[in-house]
């Protein structure tokens, strides 16, 4: 039995294997489905959740190893949608496909709580472990850096 | 393009549908969905069905083509919307099912928009006639004083407009207009094409609510992975799966037949594991013993089969082009330039691995998937199922890219075969990465050489070329080891240059993989080694690149490839309405070059290079600037990229489509390699496949796009051909070493 909170709630997981990564905790268990599943090796980034506030790939991250801990998912960034870098990712239209944008969006969001001034190079180096496969690079790091304006 | 080609009235029903809703329907006047809508009789054919308009003013348009990144899912219902005259506030999209009555939803080849946005225009054209019919009924006045804009018809002398909602039930009651009695609007009266409306499904993918494949809820679902031959068309020959039953959580082991000869969409085959989560079932197939039996591909090497290929071009091929006598002018040459390139198998690797929900249960299967191709996918489900296809409903969620792997259905089908085992549970198919990664469609490997002769003066007397890839056609009919036509004319066999002889040969090369398409295909490597040959000609005459580019393309014309025995499809269109135009072509060149800088010093490590190609019946060109460290690091400060691509219809789009593929260029160029031994494919994950990541994608990309009102042409593609022999000229500028085989990061850049 593991106890943890997630997106601000207590959980209680006593049907669980404790190995198994929580993505698929989340996933399947939970059907907090917002996270997404692209590598399985800590590789990819699509899979990216925050861990008492880090980020934090989840595919490769046992969840008998959580207990105490809390974990933040896209369904808890922000109440109705509207964290700031939601609002920029609207704004510049940076989706395409849209299936690696919720792991670069929480690994933005880090970033962002924790410096609210990053230089380009920064950002690029920051979300390095978020694979976008179809290019939407230039228009992460514009949405970015303006969310980053509204913040200071 | 015409806009009163046919639209047949008997092709228009309006009806009911819902809470009484004005049902219209359009045919397109394409070659494929004209025959499936001319009915055989007559009269007993059932429309397509694109719009809905409620009383209460909703407006709902069906989209028929799959949504994979590049907006065609917004783009092609904005086009109806805009033609209505809806606010696209009050537009709510509605994914089609896979059903042959939309024509063709095979969302591939870069056609969504040349196929269906006359189609759009004439829906949405032919609705807003009827709303303001209906309109001028009720007023009592003339049709042509009333205009359908922003939700509503209006009526020329001010009067209080007319909403959508209230004017339904009499629309509904009018019959359909004639084609030639419609009218579209001029772009001034356009309010969305040529500007763009914001993504529709942008707010729920930044929330994390869109839904993917994977995504879709189902009660009582069961997961199922599967272990497949690592070898195409090997099968089980032993089988040990003791402790994959007892892992904790998995409910059934389900062996898969294996299918002979030419792999075509059927699955591989193998075993699954089913389980009640993702995780158990993961658990239970690393716990499988399977002892695989023999394929015809056992003795497949990638490294040998590179050499073969290479071999291949050194021979004379089979001659696909031919003008003047290349050996006549060879023999007057004063200088020969010769060249060879080799390019890898490359894997699609979309972020979403291939998935499928499938519930087949009463003789019917409901199947949610990502799919380009959710016609194939009910083809091919209701064979292996069979059951009859209008038992089979396919519904498309998003996709987490497709690139051409999405458009093959054999995934889907796994799904199916697994819950019809299962007794008819909802399974819920997970393709690991790794497994993508091993079972794909892959992007043919091929050699392609090329040989120039030059006079005393330099002028350019003979050009051969030599292509030599396994064909896509392998994967259909076993033993095929040429190109075909069709995989030529994409940058090999329609050169656009101007050479006094030319002549272009396809030579054999096996295919041991399951061969598919990738976003631009053959243009990949064919656009590779011709931009790259090009460049070094334009060295070896001493020559600038851009402005010997220019001039090999020769004087504007149309170039008549039909001439020079070329079988030439044109992507499928007319060369009327898309003809063949160097002007064009050389246009994009010039407008790269001026908005890139071309032109500017650069000190030695930092150089620009430039290659132009014509594909999906667009031009695109490009400009890479790269700056290499002594110690060869790679950086890659600006790229610029212009297309034209006839009518813009959704700009942002446009660009977001070239950002996209100047990355997915650069990432094939730089790492991009599949290499196989044993039969099998050794590369498994991310870290070995690699993709680029934003630490090295450009500092800059820079789109450009040309203004026109010629009909559209692709987007999704052609921007990737002219991105990996741009960057591999502009690495030859700062280095100067000549890389002819890809990926890039296998070669030391450094320089003192
Ligand atoms: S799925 Fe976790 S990093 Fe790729
Ligand atoms: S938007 Fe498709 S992978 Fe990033």
């Amino acid at each position: 039995m593991v106890e943890l909170t997630i997106n601000g709630r207590e959980v209680v997981l006593d049907r669980v294997a404790p190995e198994t990564p929580l993505l698929w905790v989340l996933r399947d268990h939970l059907e907090l489905r917002g996270t997404k599943f692209g590598c399985g090796m800590a590789q990819c980034g699509a899979c990216t959740v925050h861990l008492d506030g880090r980020a934090t790939r989840s595919c490769m991250l046992p969840v008998g190893s959580l207990a105490g801990r809390s974990v933040t998912t896209i369904e808890g960034l922000s109440s109705k949608g509207d964290h700031p870098l939601q609002k920029a990712w609207v704004e510049h239209d940076v989706p395409q496909c849209g299936y690696c944008q919720v792991g670069q969006l929480m690994s933005a969001a880090a970033l962002l709580a924790e410096n609210t001034s990053p230089t380009d190079s920064e950002v690029r180096t920051a979300m390095a472990g978020n694979i976008c496969r179809c290019g939407t690079y230039p228009r992460i790091l514009a949405a970015v850096q303006s969310a980053a304006e509204e913040l200071r | 393009m015409s806009t009163t080609s046919s639209v047949s009235r008997r092709a228009f029903l309006s009806g009911l549908i819902g809470a009484g809703g004005l049902l219209l329907a359009a045919p397109a006047s394409g070659g494929t969905l004209r025959k499936l809508l001319r009915p055989a009789d007559g009269e007993s054919f059932e429309p397509s069905l694109w719009l809905a308009i409620q009383p209460d003013g909703l407006v709902r348009i069906v989209t028929h083509r799959s949504e994979m990144g590049t907006g065609i899912r917004t783009t092609l219902p904005m086009v109806l919307a805009d033609e209505l005259g809806a606010d696209w506030e009050r537009v709510e999209l509605s994914q089609a099912l896979g059903d042959a009555r939309f024509g063709d939803q095979n969302t591939d080849g870069s056609r969504s928009i040349r196929q269906f946005y006359e189609p759009m225009r004439r829906a949405g054209a032919a609705a807003r006639l009827m709303l303001e019919q209906a309109a001028a009924a009720q007023w009592g006045v003339p049709t042509r004083d009333c205009t359908a804009r922003d939700h509503a018809v209006h009526h020329s002398d001010g009067r209080d407009a007319l909403p959508f909602g209230e004017l339904v039930a009499a629309a509904a009651a009018l019959s359909v207009p004639a084609d030639d009695a419609l009218r579209f609007r001029s772009p001034s009266e356009r309010r969305y094409v040529g500007k763009g409306v914001p993504s529709y499904d942008t707010a729920d993918i930044v929330r994390g609510t869109a839904r993917f494949g994977l995504d879709v809820p189902a009660k009582g679902a069961l997961t199922a992975v599967i272990a497949r031959p690592p070898v195409v068309g090997a099968s089980v020959a032993a089988l040990n799966d003791d402790d994959a039953r007892d892992v904790e959580g998995v409910i059934d082991v389900i062996q898969l037949d294996t299918p002979r000869g030419a792999p075509g969409f059927a699955p591989l085959g193998g075993v699954a594991v089913v389980a009640g989560d993702t995780w158990s079932a993961m658990q239970g197939r690393a716990a499988l013993e399977i002892e695989w039996g023999a394929s015809p591909h056992d003795a497949f090497d990638s490294a040998a089969d590179r050499d073969a290929r290479l071999e291949s071009v050194r021979q004379p091929g089979v001659v696909v082009r031919q003008k003047g006598d290349v050996n006549v002018a060879f023999a007057e040459a004063a200088r020969r330039v010769s060249a060879e390139y080799s390019v890898p198998y490359l894997a699609h690797a979309s972020m979403e691995p291939p998935c499928a929900l499938a519930i087949v249960k009463d003789g019917a299967a409901e199947i949610w998937a990502p799919t380009q191709n959710p016609q194939a996918a009910q083809g091919m489900v209701a064979g292996a199922l069979r059951i009859a296809p209008d038992r089979v409903s396919i519904h498309v969620t998003l996709l987490g890219g497709g690139f051409g792997r999405k458009s093959k259905p054999d995934f889907v089908v796994e799904a199916a075969l697994l819950s019809q085992r299962m007794g008819g549970r909802p399974v819920r198919l997970v393709w690991s990465r790794e497994d993508d990664i091993r079972h794909d469609y892959y992007h043919a490997a091929a050699a392609v050489a090329f040989e120039a002769g030059l006079d005393a003066q330099g002028e350019l007397l003979a050009l051969r070329g030599r292509t030599a890839f396994p064909s896509i056609s392998s994967t259909f009919s076993a033993g095929v080891d040429q190109g075909s036509s069709g995989e030529l004319a994409q940058s090999f066999s329609d050169l656009p240059y101007n050479v006094p002889a030319l002549q272009l040969e396809v030579c054999k090369a096996e295919a041991h993989l399951r061969i598919g398409w990738l976003r631009s295909v053959c243009n990949i490597f064919h656009a590779f080694a011709a931009g790259c040959f090009v460049d070094e000609l334009a060295h070896a005459r001493s020559q600038d690149p851009v402005q010997h580019l220019l001039a090999l393309l020769g004087p504007d014309r149309h170039v008549d490839l039909l001439a020079e025995g070329v079988q030439y499809g044109n992507y499928g269109e007319s060369l009327d309405t898309h003809p063949f135009d160097v002007g064009r072509i050389k246009n994009v060149v010039r407008l790269v070059a001026q908005r890139s800088g071309w032109g500017g010093e650069l000190p030695r490590g930092r150089g620009r290079g430039v290659a132009v190609a014509r594909s999906f019946v667009a031009d695109a060109a490009v400009v890479v600037e790269v700056d290499i460290a002594k110690d060869g690091k790679l950086r890659i400060p600006r790229v610029d990229i212009a297309i034209d691509c006839g009518t813009v219809v959704n700009p942002d789009r446009v660009r977001a489509q070239l950002e996209g593929a100047v990355i997915f260029g650069l990432s094939l160029a730089l790492h991009g390699e599949i290499t196989a031994e044993n039969g099998a494919v050794v590369q498994s994950n991310v870290h070995e496949f690699k993709l680029l990541r934003m630490s090295e994608a450009p500092l800059q990309i820079h789109t450009h796009l040309v203004e026109s009102s010629a009909p559209p042409s692709g987007v999704g593609e052609p921007g990737v051909p002219p991105v990996a022999p741009a960057l591999l000229n502009a690495v030859f500028a700062a280095v100067g070493q000549r890389v002819r085989d890809l990926p890039l990061a296998r070669h030391d850049l450094s320089w003192t």
